[in-house]
């Protein structure tokens, strides 16, 4: 049995206080069912991925089925740090595909700004790696694990600021040409360059920003899919994956394990064995400009030590080799946690249906789209892959 | 942390020792109850080799709250010598004396003050060894 989309929705990415999170879930949902052609009733399951913890409520899904109109329907809250998103489609594809529903609904919303200032969020999110040893007693903040991972990866292969700063100007480049996009200007190397360190050798420009959003996806049985839609977006594969969480458990610096696992799983149950000349674009976890690189080698897209070369050579722009963050990516689109994997899925399933905005349409050949969202620095890993043909 | 907290957690903070599994040597900075890599149940106490080399380090300038006043701070990702890897903030160093792959020993420092009470804690940092032989 096979799960497919048949609706998406998204809020305008940005610093958003106006907006609580039941309204910003809302609006996502809002928009993905009218994208379906279907009404709150016909929705079974709730799978609501959130991270949460900024402030606000503890336990945030009855507050938003509530304000979604959404009762007496059912649900759950889903939580897989960054990867929360693709983990709430994994689940309303199992509610789909595992008979209990006939319609569910897949919702991540974040609403980050909640709390103050930078260094409350910096102590949140560092707080997602091994809370004691690498936190508590060392400072180590979120983008200072991915500056070890920079530094090993500069280290070993003699990449260069300058060719992390390329992911930044591709993405915001991007970003540019999306209008529910955080930032919707283009920059330029120097502009990376000249920004200051956040913990060396990233700098500010390296880094995904603090964002308030949400998305959504109706997910739909096989035989509910094809009779509302002519265009069902099936959810091919998903690979689901974890590494260890303390990074001295990790092998090395230089890959994140779980995410090449994930995609073993996702490819193989997709049939793809060579993943450029079978995918037409890629939305890939660019949280830091590092994570885009290595994300080319763990997903195939270039060999080992390789990765640096495709953004080097402009190889992810459209046109090149294969199209990656087409919407500006976690770097300019804005990275609300737990909202940003089915942002992801959002700009996929437009891409898959060409609906996209002019200049940022990558051409479809082959049908499908990658996914690649990550959780921490790899803890949780999910790779997704759409298609327009029934599996 | 409340104060009885950081104290009956301070031994492993402020020595390299702790537990060693006798099958595949994974490092444990308490006695686990089941090796967290090869799964084994037998531990060994051990003190760890206070040198190493640096695999790679970075320099956070955009702290957490509670480590607002120590930034601008290295931390640096260490393999020991028997092979433990270990993260530890990095101490005592130059400008453009730290690299990765040099040579690096622990020392006792203060780590950080801690939040409202103002109290200091101790532990162990590295610095880039005195001999880089
Ligand atoms: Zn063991």
């Amino acid at each position: 049995m096979t799960a497919a989309i048949i609706g998406v929705g998204m809020t305008r990415f940005g610093r958003d206080l106006e907006h609580q999170l039941p309204e910003l879930a809302f609006k996502a949902i809002d928009e993905a069912l009218r994208d379906a052609g279907v009404s709150k009733e016909d929705i079974g399951f709730i799978a609501f991925g959130n991270v949460g913890g900024w402030s606000g409520e503890f336990f945030p899904l009855p507050i938003v089925c509530e304000y979604a109109g959404l009762n007496p329907r059912g649900g759950m809250r889903v939580e897989a740090a960054c990867a929360s998103g693709s983990a709430a489609l994994a689940a309303a594809c199992m509610a789909v595909e595992s008979g209990y529903a006939d319609i569910a609904l897949a919702v991540g919303a974040e609403r980050m700004n909640e709390l103050a200032s930078t260094p409350a969020i910096v102590e949140l999110l560092g707080r997602g790696g091994n809370f004691f040893w690498e936190f508590e007693m060392l400072g180590l903040t979120f983008p200072a694990y991915y500056a070890l991972f920079a530094r090993a990866y500069m280290d070993e292969y003699g990449a260069t600021e300058e060719d992390l700063a390329k992911i930044a100007v591709k993405n915001h480049y991007y970003g540019s040409m999306n209008p529910k996009a955080q930032f919707q200007k283009k920059i330029t190397i120097e502009d990376v360059l000249n920004s200051r360190y956040v913990a060396w050798p990233l700098k500010l420009y390296d880094c995904s920003p603090i964002t308030d959003g949400a998305a959504a996806a109706v997910v739909a049985s096989e035989r509910i899919a094809s009779r509302l839609t002519d265009t069902p977006i099936w959810v091919k594969s998903q690979g689901i994956a974890t590494a260890p969480a303390n990074l001295t458990m990790r092998r090395d610096l230089l890959s994140i394990e779980s995410v090449v696992e994930a995609a073993r799983q996702a490819y193989r149950k997709a049939r793809i064995e060579d993943p450029v000349r079978s995918l037409d674009l890629a939305l890939v976890h660019d949280c830091f400009t590092i994570a885009e690189i290595i994300a080319y080698e763990d997903l195939g897209f270039a060999r080992r030590g390789g990765g640096y070369l495709l953004a080097r050579e402009e190889q992810t722009y459209i046109g090149g080799l294969i199209p990656v963050n087409t919407d500006g990516g976690l770097k300019a689109k804005g990275h609300p946690i737990a909202a940003s994997g089915l942002a992801m899925i959002y700009e996929a399933v437009k891409q898959l249906r060409q609906e996209v905005d002019r200049g940022r349409q990558a051409p479809i050949k082959h049908g499908q789209a990658l996914i690649h969202n990550v959780g921490g620095t790899g803890h949780f890993a999910y790779v997704t892959i759409l298609s327009l043909e029934k599996p | 942390m409340r104060v009885p907290g950081y104290w009956r957690n301070m031994s492993f903070l402020y020595r390299l020792a702790g537990w060693k599994c006798v099958h595949c040597g994974a490092f444990h900075h308490y006695k686990p109850v089941v090796c967290r890599r090869c799964r084994s149940k037998e531990f060994a106490q051990v003190e760890l080799p206070g040198s190493g080399r640096l695999i790679a380090y970075t320099v956070v300038r955009s702290p957490p709250k509670e480590f607002e006043r120590c930034a601008p701070y290295a931390i640096g990702l260490i393999e020991l010598e028997d092979g433990t890897k270990i993260l530890s903030q990095l101490t005592d160093f130059k400008e453009n004396e730290l690299r990765d792959d040099i040579r690096v020993e622990a020392v006792f420092r203060r780590v950080r003050i801690n939040g409202e009470q103002g109290i200091i804690e101790y532990g162990y940092k590295f610095r880039p060894a005195l001999s880089q032989s």
